[in-house]
């Protein structure tokens, strides 16, 4: 294939990523005009006297860690199952309840707590993702609906599962994770994302999923007659969310030292649907593009700090938030492509019409 | 002789929350005795739950024509801080103001519902997107408004907000020997008068059986010659309508605005449409089964509440087992159907001859 | 416009990116005139029949309709309805969940109230009129999909149309219903409605039709009287060539006789759709499955294939015992299944070429074992050069392929396979004249020369019997009869549908 035929194959590749990465380029544009310094870096010693890399843009991507993952995972579930899960919070906050249970079992975190407490969590989410799972692809259930009894209820069952209303957590392990590891200038948190990214793209390197969602997504039957089992490739898309959550929650409850299950990662469902939405993926299902969800939740993450810096007022930055939405998503709907498709055709033509007309000359 | 068509999808799944409904009534009388017995019981739930009633028809509309609405619990909070604030600052005293705020009331309400309605409908954005920013937008005004919660001190507002009609032969005799009569207020009234409303135009007006249509086959429609875009924005627009009445309603009942007005009300919308029969995929849907939904949810918050248990995680894990019951329940039925369904129409009677 | 025209169509362009989909096409309809429309997959017939009724503006040309002044400009569909002009597809294009007469009636009334008992004692008349088994306050999911079909024809019918357009409406009709169909035809002509006809049934069309036109490649062929054009000279003329084709098949294609080994052997197999029944399939036969809609050919090697949900059976392959209860069982055993309707279980449409080609390989593959990109680039250019897919190229999203090239991209999927045993069932619906010779001559050589069994479903008894060395015929989910040598005539076909095995 000629060098020519390569690069339009990968920015045709790209056609998906188009609106999450010019949304991108407007707000860094945005934020370099108003403010040049928005994105400097700098070395300062934080809390407990470690050398770390500090500044907006650090914030931005390590806030949005476990949006990030969520989206990772939110991604398959919308591509499998057509559908949204809205109790990813709500899971998450179970998932906090059992890595904190674990964990503070001891009289101290320690290494082995820590690690036990991941494995719990990761288990018991995934169980409680396959409850959603199985409602779904067993039983045909949409997935908002499916997903609507765990947002009801989950938050009480992660109290339920604590006893108590805020546990605490105390440990070098937490700071570690939730913060930085001493001696490593960045957050551990976005290694967490970069990891989780690099294994979900193993399993798409050496496995079919890929191929097997987005069939399914698209036509279950037909998936189903070549072969497929579309209620197994279900459930895994919710296990794997289940390990995203479990990952999220943990990152969650690090960075705060405790578990709130009232208020750990909530709305975050919303965040997460929105991802995948800016990340020009297809709500109902189908096609998808991991890296667009995540720079979707990059993009969320970003409009919120841009805000803040801006003096927002916290409280009023979902109206905020909501405005460039729908800027984002009005921008990518098909009717206004169409309309700009159009409007580069004539350009191109009339600029064609007129390039011809002088070399007749 | 007209022979009796069997039950249609969506009534049988409306008869089924009308039977649980009865039945959780009858074991709350029996299990909670006395209070439950009187109307005032039942209006009492009808007064608290006016608001929700609203938005259920609301959502039920929306969903019937296979779209959704999420926004609705903002657009009250909005509508309620609004109207508090008006009421308050308004040089217009008397009924006056009071009209004025109901106009404004519905002016929010039908501002959301048609811009909403012209993003999804003709632009053709996702209804839970354009929905969630709705929801997020009036939530952010909503505090940008106020952030600290306002108390109505219209006064005309708060008598009317008092009044009550007063049925006197369901009320009940007190210990004292009076007689006292069952009140409703206003709002219930209302509530009533739109679910009638909206059923008749769903059953009788051609919106609304374009409604049906959209959300039975979007594709169908259009070739049927329905103009699926303007049905589509038109059901938009009259659940943003109903959300700014439920804020009025709903600031009637508790005249007063604050940031917290109607959380998750959009959930219990929903969760009331599917209990009542209505199907997220559309084209099925019964505002008198989301009647019964809001009815259903209603009572297990006040056998909660009468019980002494621990508020609001009783209340949790019990809308999540009443929802996840129902759901169940509706796959299975409708899947049993489909299943008879097919068996009867795949041999064609071969005629003789 | 011609003083008995009521439909009158002069010089239509319209454009798509990257093809020209009609190129200056006429076509004229008369009072009271059956008039059929005809021409090969991608001729350009449902491009004109879109442009007439709305779904598609044209980019040139001018249409008139009888009763409206000047031009008819039609932009959207309750234009055309406005008009006169009433279509009835081939998919059912009314709404499940509301009854039979709601169906009828919705989106063409007056006013703003439904009065639902004026709407069913008209939709009773109209449907006793018509003699469609069906009740009015019927929700219309419940009734059988021609049932379905003929209610949206009888709206139609009440609309006091001028125009009818059928679009392919015999595809899923039984003989019966089909005969009903026509009756209601001659019916509408009897008053001066004029009827567009498209379908691929040759004996259809001159059975009831008056005049045809032929379109090929966007562009005008001709229209002509039924009685100036035997069927020979249509198809020629929609293929653009001489018609020694359909007579070379019966040379090249010598019937190849299958060897004595049996390759696959079900005894009382039975799924929960079909009724049990036994089969059993040699080395490099070619045999079929006949018989009336309905009557339980595609639910027959459906279970075959573990495609439903099988509820009793022993099978054999190649002589050992195996369990085929799902597709994927059934892949692993060497067995390949094109199934009916290519839209709903064949084609994965947002998916590309490439992709729809590899899939059921790779699914044999495993789910731990991808193919190399490489690999999968090379299978697909080799099986579009085989089977002349026309496509712009590998990537494309197959749903944006016509219906013929749809069908040879999933043929191309069993194929690369290499199944021991090939079910291909109405693997020729809605495909143009030309590729279904091809894939007529197509399964006679991969059985004489790849020794493939292959089981050939169509509605079209020629088609079967030109390809196949034996016929099962079926009758009310049963098997009544096997016909083979010189029982292969459509004579003996039909007596045994009817009477039984003799």
């Amino acid at each position: 294939m000629s060098a020519a035929k390569k690069i339009t194959k990968k920015a045709g590749g790209l056609g998906q990523l188009m609106i999450p990465l010019i949304a991108l380029a407007i707000l860094i544009l945005f934020n370099l005009i108003r403010d040049p310094g928005f994105f400097s870096i700098e070395m300062v010693t934080n809390n407990e006297g470690n050398q770390v890399l500090s500044g907006n843009l650090i914030s931005i991507i390590d806030s949005a860690s476990a949006l990030a993952i969520i989206s990772m995972g939110m991604t398959l579930v919308t591509a499998a199952c057509g559908g949204q899960d809205i109790s990813v919070g709500a899971v998450a906050a179970i998932a906090g309840a059992f890595f904190v249970k674990v964990a503070n079992a001891g009289d101290s975190i320690t290494t082995g707590s820590f690690i036990l407490g991941v494995l719990v969590c990761i288990l018991g989410t995934i169980a409680f993702k396959m409850f959603n799972g199985t409602l779904v692809s067993v039983f045909k259930i949409q997935p908002m609906i499916a997903t609507l009894i765990l947002f009801s209820c989950g938050r009480s069952i992660a109290y339920w599962i604590n006893g108590s209303a805020t546990p605490q957590l105390v440990g070098p392990i937490i700071n570690a994770v939730g913060k930085t590891i001493p001696g490593i200038p960045i957050p551990t948190p976005i290694f967490i994302v970069v990891l989780m990214a690099i294994l979900l793209g193993l399993v798409f390197k050496f496995t079919n999923l890929r191929l097997y969602t987005q069939s399914v997504g698209i036509n279950q039957g037909a998936a189903r007659l070549n072969g497929i089992n579309p209620t197994a490739i279900k459930l895994l898309s919710f296990v794997i969310l289940g390990v995203c959550v479990a990952v999220a929650a943990v990152i969650g409850v690090c960075r705060l030292h405790q578990l709130n299950h009232k208020t750990l990662l909530v709305d975050i469902e919303m965040d997460a649907i929105l991802a995948v939405a800016i990340g020009g993926n297809n709500l109902g299902g189908g096609r998808f593009r991991i890296l667009g969800s995540v720079l979707g939740a990059y993009i969320i993450q970003m409009l919120t700090t841009t805000l803040y810096a801006m003096s927002v007022d916290p409280v009023n930055v979902k109206a905020y938030k909501a405005i460039v939405i729908i800027i984002i998503v009005v921008a990518g709907s098909p009717v206004i492509k169409s309309r700009v498709t159009a409007l580069f055709n004539r350009i191109r033509t009339s600029r064609s019409i007129a390039a011809a007309g002088r070399g007749v000359e | 002789m007209k022979r009796r068509e069997p039950l249609s999808n969506t009534q049988l799944l409306m008869s089924i929350a009308i039977g649980i409904f009865v039945f959780m009534y009858t074991a709350a009388i029996i299990g909670l005795g006395g209070g439950f017995l009187k109307f005032q019981q039942v209006f009492d739930l009808l007064n608290d739950n006016a608001y929700l009633i609203i938005i259920g028809c609301a959502l039920t509309v929306v969903m019937i024509g296979g779209g959704i609405n999420i926004s609705v619990g903002g657009v009250i909070s909005l509508t309620v801080m609004a109207c508090a604030l008006f009421l308050n600052g308004t040089g217009m005293q008397n009924g006056l103001g009071v009209f004025v705020t109901l106009l404004l009331a519905l002016g929010i309400g039908l501002a959301f519902g048609v811009g909403q309605g012209f993003l999804v409908s003709y632009l053709g954005i996702q209804p839970f997107i354009v929905t969630l920013a709705g929801m997020f937008l009036s939530r952010g005004l909503t505090t940008m408004l106020s952030v600290n919660p306002v108390k109505v001190t219209h006064e005309s507002f708060l008598a009317l907000s008092k009044t009550k009609i007063q049925i006197g032969f369901l009320g009940y005799v007190a210990q004292n020997g009076n007689q006292i009569p069952a009140k409703l207020e206003i709002g219930a009234v209302v509530a009533i008068l739109v679910v009638i409303c909206s059923f008749l135009m769903l059953r009788y007006v051609k919106l609304g059986r374009n409604i049906y249509a959209l959300g039975g086959n979007q594709q169908s429609a259009l070739m049927l010659g329905i103009n699926v875009k303007r049905t589509r924005f038109l059901s938009y627009v009259i659940s943003g309508l109903l959300s700014g009445l439920a804020g009025f309603i709903f600031i009637m009942h508790k005249p007063a605005g604050n940031a917290s007005v109607a959380m998750r009300s959009e959930m219990d919308a929903i969760a009331a449409s599917i209990i009542g029969g209505t199907l997220l995929t559309g084209g099925v849907g019964n505002v008198i089964g989301t009647f019964f939904g809001v009815m259903i949810l209603a009572t297990i918050q006040k056998i909660i509440g009468l019980s002494g248990l621990n508020d609001s995680w009783w209340q949790d894990m019990a809308s999540g087992a009443l929802l996840g019951f129902f759901i169940l329940l509706q796959s299975v039925v409708l899947s049993g159907r489909e299943k008879r369904r097919a068996q009867k129409t795949a041999s064609p009677v071969l005629q003789k001859g | 416009m011609q003083n008995d025209a009521v439909l009158t169509m002069r010089g239509i362009d319209k454009q798509f990116p990257g093809t020209k989909a009609l190129n200056k096409v006429d076509f004229t309809l008369r009072k009271g005139e059956i008039h059929a429309l005809m021409g090969e997959n991608g001729a350009g017939k449902s491009t004109l029949i879109k442009v007439l009724t709305g779904v598609h503006e044209k980019d040139g040309g001018s249409i008139w309709v009888e009763g409206v002044e000047g031009e008819a400009h039609i932009h959207s569909p309750q234009d055309a309805q406005n008009m006169g002009i009433a279509t009835v597809y081939q998919e059912i294009t009314l709404c499940p969940n509301l009854t039979v007469a709601e169906n009828m009636f919705i989106g063409r009334t007056e006013g703003q109230m439904v009065r639902w008992k004026d709407y069913e004692k008209r939709a009773t008349e109209i449907l006793e009129n018509l003699g469609i088994p069906a009740r009015a306050r019927q929700e219309l999911s419940s009734c059988s999909l021609a049932v379905q079909q003929m209610v949206a024809i009888a709206r139609a019918v009440d609309m006091n149309c001028k125009v009818l357009i059928l679009d392919e409406p015999t595809s899923s009709l039984d003989d019966k219903e089909v005969a009903m169909l026509f009756g209601l035809m001659r019916d509408l002509k009897s008053r001066g409605v004029g009827i567009i006809f498209v379908t691929h049934f040759l004996e259809q069309v001159y059975e009831v039709s008056d005049r045809i036109t032929v379109l090929r490649n966007g562009e005008l062929v001709g229209e002509f009287a039924i009685e100036d054009l035997p069927q020979v000279e249509l198809v020629a003329k929609m293929m653009g060539k001489d018609l020694n084709d359909l007579g070379d098949l019966e040379q090249v294609g010598a019937k190849h006789t299958a060897a004595d080994e049996v390759v696959y052997e079900a005894e009382n197999l039975s799924s929960s759709d079909a009724r049990t029944f036994d089969f059993s399939i040699r080395k490099g036969e070619v045999n079929g499955f006949t018989g009336l809609l309905g009557s339980g050919r595609s639910e027959s090697v459906r279970a075959i294939f573990g495609a439903d949900r099988v509820t009793g059976g022993k099978v054999k392959m190649k002589g050992k015992d195996v369990k085929i209860t799902k597709p994927h069982e059934a892949m692993k055993a060497g067995i390949g299944y094109l199934p009916e309707d290519r839209k709903k279980d064949g084609i994965i449409a947002d998916l590309s070429v490439r992709e729809n080609i590899i899939l059921a390989l790779q699914v044999m593959k495993g789910f731990f074992h991808p193919m190399s990109r490489s690999q999968m680039e090379a299978f697909a250019d080799e099986y579009i050069k085989a089977l002349s897919i026309k496509t712009a190229s590998q990537d494309t999203p197959v749903g944006s392929l016509s219906g013929g090239n749809q069908q040879k991209v999933i043929l191309a999927r069993w194929l690369l396979t290499h199944p021991d045993y090939l079910i291909l069932d109405e693997p020729t619906r809605g495909i143009d004249v030309g590729t279904k010779l091809e894939i007529q001559k197509l399964v006679l050589k991969l059985a004489s020369e790849e020794n493939m069994s292959i089981t050939f479903i169509s509605s079209e008894i020629e088609e079967m019997l030109r390809t196949c060395s034996r016929l099962i015929v079926m009758r009310d989910r049963n098997i009544v009869g096997e016909l083979t040598g010189d029982q292969l005539t459509q004579a003996q076909v039909m007596k045994t549908i009817a009477g039984g095995e003799q």
